[in-house]
């Protein structure tokens, strides 16, 4: 039954459908690669029972014949998820063993449409990461490793559990969350498919927040139409998140093979930054040459502040972080510390709590908060976002429908490789990533290609404010050009 | 030259006269069934923590959605301040530790109000008045609350308070004493339950108010000020306002300088005291809540907010003045309170204004006063007192049976009519009935009879006498007419 785990969603959905295999047997085939995987700490709480429980409900409604869109799919959710009754840790001391007693929308619609919770999986600490090394419940491996090496390797951050466990077939799909990248640069660094829609396209309800007005949503797959599926069930407004945009939800999945012809698609020559690996350079080209092949137009454009995008994002999201976790003061629930008065016991329970990359973000945006900083940092930055979102905006109202841009400046990293002495290093690795969060535009991650070291690369698509659709069009002719990446398992 | 006109709200210290500066912001809670940003209930008085969503509680991935009632509220709140009402507002996180704020952060509006200036016209006790300005008002969260004698060794915390809707109405320092701080907070008051937007109640801390108390000489820069915190009746706040205005003289009259800081009020000690200084005051670190959208609406909103708002107080008090023609204190006393002026209105439909006016201020305010109440929970209602009125105007009793009936109706209850029917409280208008009385007195009293006829005066004897030998129930005019025939005066 091993195979049923290289299946996509849609040939599972098919297989379902003509009772080619249970649900039941699909989810026991994951729930045995889950834990034959457990060297690669994808996954930071397996609910099997949970899993077998909800297959068994959904061969129920696919015999009465009242299945969902996902009926009976099994997939990872990644820990900053809250999930009714089930702990969700946000891979932070500080929540302890947190169990929410409610679920969050994104998820609950994966649950309406049928879809079975295989269990929790492991990212970087409060989402703060790109490595998935500040997760307090210990680094994910890649399973992907170099050719030759058996260097563990990073597998991207901050949804770093959930793209090893999609690459590594322990799920068919899983949820992410992405601030500056973090669901685009793990499907990069991991051979998959990652989109992080448009702020406003999925609901934040039940998320655990990191930066609000940049978190996003959004589904990894093993391909392009798995993710328009998985993206459908998870979008939609939500009344209890005013800022989740009442609009309503495409289907994506017919948007997957659409023609892309006569597009225009914008080359953005800022994202051409000094030092890029020349295997970059000659992936984005193909790239461009394969859209082209497919009949779009390609457009060299400027995105003129795109080199402040980085800096900036690293005032706003510490900001904001440093008031979403003020929360974690260990009054109400999770961790406390005893100390010698309240004061004491704040200070010891967020000294306990938090590792050193969230504590390090907190004292970031605690200072560019404050009394005498806010203009020369906070404002300052929030005035180069606006800037940074007229640069788009400037450019789709000359006409472009897309933009391409690699994913990441470089392939994965191996583990403590970087970030140990100057975490600007770590920061780096979002600099395709970050603009299209400060701009809240949609953008998606598809692999294009292997570097010399046999490392999955990925190229990076920006659309228009809720023009998902057109990003799933062109991404299924990057991916039927370059084919798909399945790492050999070696766990 | 002439010495200047005497400026009764100085205070006079040991080396001059003083002015006093205050500036005030008021919490109002706003009356709404849910709190701002969750469906939490309101209701006060619940078992602690019974009224919390898990938005009140911070649980992690929560979000808030304002709550469109406190809107509409703090918009009416506006009107009815004669403010500028922002079509465009934003919410703001002031951040700060606390265990009763869960969120770490309150959420309200800093850099861009919802209601922006406005003024409050105010009545003073000695018939003047004063304009106070309105600087802004603000929406925003309350917090919880701690307790910390019910444990010996931890504070407990009851979040049912967090997170209800708070207005933060503040002035411009254009009061100049405690007798004006009063008298604004006082009409405050009365326009926001005018409006139905806050009901003022002060004991359960639903209105409460920080001062801002600072001393000048006269015509000079301002001075100094300190913050007196969270002063919830009216009484104290003139008592905050006297004691920290004597004690800042005193400090500066003896050499030395005031503190920018803020002061809390002991009201069993009658002083304020230090709470913390501008040093240890906390750096907020406000920034735009980035949960939420700015507020925004347009005018044809506000136009149907303002097309239904009721009648205010200023504006009743005009119209009583006007229609019903009333002395300006008599209407300012029947307005202060809706119910009062409702009562008044009720009472005075058809009748006499002016001793409508008089019965509702004189005997039944005198009366709920004395016991304590409320005019809505006062056991003569407005149509008993009309009745009441009725039976005076119609001769059928004489003003003073009309407060015997009162007191009655006050007690027992019941239609006047029938109680001075059932209790023979008629007055007697039958001059022959009276007559007779007059001829037995003037009979057996011929000294009496011989005086009044040189001093007239002495008459007011005789009515004494038949009213008391009728119980009171004859008409004194008709005993005056027919004692002058029969004394030949």
């Amino acid at each position: 039954m091993s195979d049923l785990t290289n299946l996509t969603i849609a040939a599972a959905r098919d297989g379902l459908k003509t009772k080619s295999f249970s649900a039941s047997e699909l989810t026991e085939a994951h729930i045995a690669a889950v834990e034959k995987a457990r060297a690669l700490n994808a996954y930071v709480l397996e609910t099997p029972d949970h899993a077998r429980q909800r297959a068994r409900e959904s061969d129920a409604r696919i015999a009465s014949g009242d299945a969902g869109p996902l009926e009976g799919i099994p997939i990872g959710v990644k820990d900053l998820f809250c999930t009714k009754d089930v702990r969700t840790t946000a891979c932070s001391k500080i929540l302890g063993n947190f169990v929410p007693t409610y679920e969050s929308t994104v998820t609950s619609q994966l649950w309406r449409d049928g879809a079975v919770m295989l269990g929790k999986t492991n990212n970087d600490e409060f989402a703060m990461g790109s490595s998935n090394e500040t997760s307090a419940l210990g680094a994910v491996i890649s399973p992907w490793r170099r050719k030759g090496s058996n260097t563990p390797l990073v597998p991207g951050g901050s949804s770093g559990g959930s793209a090893a466990a999609v690459a590594a077939r322990l799920c068919l799909a899983a949820t992410g969350t992405d601030t500056g990248g973090s669901i685009r640069q793990p499907a990069a660094f991991t051979g998959i498919v990652g989109i992080k829609p448009t702020y406003g396209r999925c609901s934040r309800w039940g998320i655990v927040a990191f930066a609000s007005s940049l978190d996003q949503a959004g589904p990894f797959t093993r391909t392009v139409r798995d993710n328009a599926i998985l993206l459908r069930s998870m979008a939609g407004h939500d009344p209890k998140d005013t800022t989740s945009a009442d609009l309503p939800v495409p289907d994506y999945e017919a948007a997957v093979g659409k023609s892309v012809k006569g597009m225009r698609i914008g080359i953005p020559k800022e994202y051409r930054i000094d030092g890029m690996p020349s295997e970059i350079e000659k992936l984005w080209e193909q790239g461009a040459a394969w859209l082209k092949n497919a009949g779009a137009e390609m457009v060299e454009i400027s995105l003129p502040h795109t080199k402040y995008a980085l800096p900036a994002y690293y005032i706003v999201a510490p900001a904001e972080a440093s008031s979403n976790l003020a929360r974690y003061d260990g009054v109400r629930y999770g961790l406390r510390e005893q100390g010698r008065d309240i004061v004491g016991m704040y200070e010891a329970t967020r000294a306990a709590g938090f590792g050193a990359e969230v504590r390090r973000r907190v004292m970031i945006g605690t200072y560019v908060l404050s009394a005498g900083y806010y203009d020369a940092y906070y404002l300052r930055a929030q005035k180069v976002r606006t800037l940074i979102k007229k640069d788009f905006e400037d450019v789709f109202a000359a006409g472009v429908d897309a933009i391409l841009t690699p994913a990441t400046p470089s392939a994965a990293f191996g583990v403590g490789e970087k970030g140990g002495a100057d975490p600007i290093e770590m920061y780096l690795n979002d600099v395709f990533t970050v603009t299209v969060n400060m701009a809240g535009l949609p953008g998606i991650s598809v692999p294009a290609g292997l570097s010399s070291e046999g490392l999955p690369l990925g190229l990076q698509l920006i659309g228009r404010p809720f023009d998902e659709a057109t990003l799933f069009s062109l991404g299924a002719v990057i991916e039927q050009a370059a084919g798909t990446y399945p790492v050999e398992a070696w766990w | 030259m002439a010495a200047p006109a005497k400026n009764p709200n100085l205070i006079r210290g040991v080396t001059g006269d003083w002015e006093v500066v205050i500036g005030m912001e008021v919490h109002a809670q706003v009356t709404s069934e849910s709190k701002l940003f969750s469906g939490a209930s309101t209701a006060f008085g619940g078992e602690p923590n019974s009224h919390v969503s898990l938005v009140d509680a911070a649980m992690p991935g929560m979000l808030p959605v304002i709550n469109e009632e406190c809107v509409r509220q703090a918009i009416r709140t506006g009107l009815g301040l004669k403010a500028v009402i922002n079509n465009r507002s934003v919410f703001d996180r002031k951040n700060y530790f606390y265990p009763d704020l869960p969120q770490g952060y309150q959420i309200s509006q800093y850099k861009s109000p919802i209601v922006g200036e406005g003024v409050v016209g105010v009545d003073l006790p000695d018939g003047s008045s004063i304009n106070v300005g309105i600087e802004r008002v603000h929406l925003e969260q309350d917090a919880g609350k701690s307790i910390h004698d019910q444990h010996p060794t931890l504070s407990l915390v009851d979040l049912n308070r967090s997170g209800v809707a708070l207005m933060e109405i503040v002035s411009k320092p254009d009061i100049r004493s405690s007798e004006q701080a009063k008298a604004y907070v006082s009409k405050l008051r009365s326009i926001l339950r005018y409006l139905g937007t806050c009901d003022g109640d002060m004991e359960k801390g639903n209105l409460r108010a920080d001062v801002n108390v600072s001393v000048r000489r006269p015509g000079e820069p301002y001075g100094t000020r300190c913050e007196i915190k969270n002063v919830n009746s009216i009484r104290f706040i003139g008592q905050a306002i006297e004691y920290e205005a004597r004690r800042q003289i005193e400090i500066i009259e003896d050499g030395g300088t005031i503190d920018q800081e803020t002061r809390l009020f002991d009201p069993n000690k009658g002083e304020t005291r230090s709470m913390r200084s501008k040093e240890e005051a906390h750096d907020y670190r406000y920034f735009p809540d980035p949960d939420l959208l700015p507020l925004e609406f347009d005018d044809a909103y506000v136009d149907a907010l303002r097309a239904n708002l009721p009648e205010l107080p200023d504006e009743k008090k005009d119209r009583f003045i006007a229609s019903y023609g009333l002395p300006p204190y008599d209407a300012g006393v029947l307005i202060a309170e809706k119910e009062t002026a409702d009562y008044f209105e009720a009472v005075a439909k058809g009748r006499d204004a002016k001793s409508a006016a008089n019965w509702v201020i004189n005997e039944l305010a005198g009366r709920l006063n004395k016991e304590g109440r409320d005019i809505g929970a006062s056991p003569v209602s407005a149509a008993q007192l009309g009745t009441i009125l009725d039976l005076i105007s119609e001769k059928t009793i004489s003003g003073k049976i009309a407060k015997d009936l009162f007191e009655i109706v006050w007690a027992e209850g019941g239609d006047p009519r029938g109680i001075v029917e059932a209790r023979g409280m008629k007055q007697v208008t039958d001059t022959g009935a009276i007559e007779k009385v007059v001829d037995e007195i003037v009979a057996a009293n011929p000294d009496k009879v011989a005086d009044a006829k040189t001093n007239p005066k002495a008459i007011g004897w005789f009515v004494g006498q038949v009213m008391k030998s009728s119980g009171g129930k004859a008409n004194p005019q008709a005993v005056n007419e027919i004692l002058k025939a029969k004394l030949g005066l």
